[in-house]
């Protein structure tokens, strides 16, 4: 089926007619989205693509680089903190706030890198969550960044205020069409890059990393470009979160949500952009609507209003989310360890193959 | 001033150390990294306090109940969901003992609420004394050296006379081998799960008398003697109660001089630590071999 004849069909970005029909028709839906949803759900959209932007940089590091990486609340947060930090104190419009922010975060990602070169599995996940805990801590603790107290997002102004051209973003609504551009931009880099030298070295250097420095894949580089791409991602989708929010502390940036990230990826499905997309959109509903309205939800709710009264306690049933995400997490592992790009794939196949 | 530092941190060095046991039981045996540890030994605590508070059993008597459902707890996480999960790969066991951890976490909560809860042992941490002039010990501190002791000299048998801890070793050096042999080695996996669940819950106790008890409250214990455990080398069990050790003074000194700082200075440490020796203090640093 996905026979690829030439290396020129490997890399185009589109290939055949009947993905960019559907790609197309998806662009569409999402560009019109807004015509026909309730306000509330607009915001639950932008939280959602934000957490695409992250999950597909985060998917570069995990599923295509194959390090591992629970620290990514921290690049997140050094997103949403650099680019509000920039705007207020040092006046910087938003379009330049933003990129800079990210390269801040890829900085870091580049410093957090370098120890990357010597640890692997449990070392670099002890290495990369204590890391994040102390971006955490740091901006918990510093009272320049609002301590504990959080930070308020200033208006989302996208032209420049000092030359005397503003343009405001106050709805949701236009948020939702910044932040779908920004993540549709961000999504076509990515695939793109993997299809270069650089995603090659990348699966490479996952696939055996010993077997790559010998084929010229040089480690130094290319594990700490993994790491900077993949801060970049989380610092454009930490700086477009702060605005969505508009308020912020660190406590929001817990290692809960590296975990929550990390998840996104796995259940999506690891080494691929789609599944990537997929993950986090279900993760992200799942978490802000049906797990947090639990109670509310249709059959289910009842049934475990009862439960609570009988064996649990009612005020505790806010942590049922908590429990899905679990049994997800452990589900996915053991019943279908490519996530759900894996179940497409066995979609596909079943389909393109049919009466046999 | 400093002997009190050192006494204080090397107590809490110890309850870190004994949780880090747990992590490097598990590690050794079946090469998963619990990240589960902290909130397993958190629900075993949960029992204690629930059948302290409801039924009025003694003391010792609800220790002992907690201790069997600690082990019957890691043997039954080893069961449902590590044994049916097919050849995973290194990231997909984080995952799945995260998925544990949030599970046990959201059942905590589940059960009784977030609100935090004094828990009592009978080593009391108020209770102190001062024998050498300058030097202030608690009946905690006192009763965290002696259970560390004693859980030593028991692991040390364990592991040295019994058939069981013999078959446990043999599974660590090797596994094919010891299958071979004729050692269960899945029962093995089970046992050792049952075991560090149980010092985890002992040092659980430990903490939860010298805090609170909430549903999180085991989580930066955790991290911490996952730090310890990985200072130590995740792989040889002196080694992690040194590392334990190590930590709780650098913690407690560090602390002493800049209290702000003190929650990360252990990360910094471990990072630091791990950039010169990749495997940690105490292990032979292992090089692959494609």
């Amino acid at each position: 089926m996905d026979m690829k004849r030439e290396y020129y069909e490997d890399i185009e970005l589109i290939g055949s007619g009947v993905v960019l029909f559907w790609s197309a028709a998806f662009l569409i839906l999402l560009f019109t989205l807004p015509l026909y949803t309730p306000s509330y759900y607009i915001y639950l959209l932008n939280i959602i693509i934000v957490n695409v932007i992250l999950a597909v940089g985060l998917n570069i590091l995990v599923g295509y680089t194959g390090q591992i990486s629970l620290g990514h609340a921290g690049f997140f947060a050094i997103g949403a903190y650099a680019t509000v930090f920039l705007m207020t104190h040092f006046q910087v419009p938003f379009i330049f706030a933003l990129p800079l922010a990210a390269f801040i975060a890829a900085f870091f990602g580049f410093i957090l890198g370098l120890p990357a070169l010597r640890l692997e599995g449990p070392y670099l996940a002890i290495a990369t969550l204590g890391f994040g805990l102390a971006i955490m801590h740091v901006i918990g603790t510093w009272d320049i960044f609002g301590g504990r107290m959080g930070l308020h997002a200033p208006p989302l102004d996208l032209g420049i205020p000092k030359a005397g051209f503003s343009w405001v973003l106050e709805s949701d609504v236009s948020m939702y069409y910044l932040i779908l551009i920004i993540a549709i931009i961000m999504i076509v880099i990515a695939i793109n890059l993997m299809k270069t030298r650089i995603g090659r070295a990348f699966v490479a250097i996952r696939d055996s990393d010993i077997a790559a420095e010998v084929m010229g894949v040089n480690l130094t580089i290319y594990k700490t470009l993994a790491f900077a791409i993949s801060a970049f991602y989380a610092g454009i989708a930490g700086g477009l979160f702060a605005f969505v929010c508009g308020f912020f502390d660190p406590f929001t940036f817990n290692m809960i949500l590296s975990i929550i990230f990390l998840v996104m990826v796995v259940v999506g499905g690891l080494g691929s952009i789609l599944g990537a997309i997929m993950g986090a959109t279900l993760i992200t509903y799942l978490q802000y609507d049906l797990l947090k309205n639990v109670a509310e939800a249709p059959y289910v709710g009842d049934f475990l209003i009862a439960v609570s009264r009988k064996w649990f306690t009612v005020i505790g049933l806010e942590n049922f989310g908590s429990i899905a995400l679990g049994l997800i997490m452990i589900g996915i592992i053991i019943f279908e360890p490519l996530g759900m790009y894996g179940i497409w794939i066995r979609i596909k196949k079943y389909w393109m193959t049919w009466p046999f | 001033m400093i002997g009190q530092l050192i006494v204080e941190g090397l107590a809490i060095g110890a309850c870190y150390g004994l949780l880090a046991i747990g992590v490097v039981i598990i590690y050794k045996t079946s090469e998963v990294v619990n990240f589960a540890q902290g909130e397993m030994a958190m629900f075993s605590t949960f029992i204690a306090y629930h059948i302290l508070l409801h039924y009025h059993y003694p003391f010792w008597l609800a220790f002992i109940l907690t201790m069997v459902f600690a082990i019957l707890l890691g043997m039954f996480i080893e069961f449902a969901f590590l044994r049916p999960a097919k050849e995973p790969t290194a990231l997909g066991l984080i995952v799945l003992t995260l998925g544990a951890e949030m599970l046990l976490m959201g059942l905590a909560g589940w059960k009784w609420g977030a609100e935090q809860k004094a828990f009592e042992i009978p080593m009391s941490f108020s209770v102190t004394h001062e024998p050498i002039k300058g030097v202030i010990i608690s009946d905690w501190a006192i009763g965290v050296f002696v259970t560390a002791a004693i859980l030593m000299t028991l692991l040390y048998l364990f592991f040295k006379y019994t058939r069981v801890g013999v078959a446990m070793k043999a599974t660590q050096q090797n596994k094919n081998a010891a299958k071979i042999m004729g050692v269960r080695v899945e029962r093995m996996f089970s046992l050792a799960w049952g075991l560090s669940s149980f010092m985890g819950a002992i040092a659980a106790m430990f903490f939860a008398s010298r805090a609170t008890l909430d549903p999180n409250f085991m989580m930066e214990p955790f991290l911490r003697a996952f730090a310890a455990a990985v200072l130590g080398g995740l792989m040889s069990i002196p080694g992690v109660l040194i590392g334990g050790g190590l930590l709780g003074l650098i913690e407690n000194f560090f602390g002493y001089v800049w209290p702000e700082w003190k929650p990360i200075v252990a990360f910094l440490v471990i990072v630091l630590v791990l950039c010169v020796r990749p495997s940690g203090l105490f292990a032979k640093h292992y090089v692959k071999k494609v």
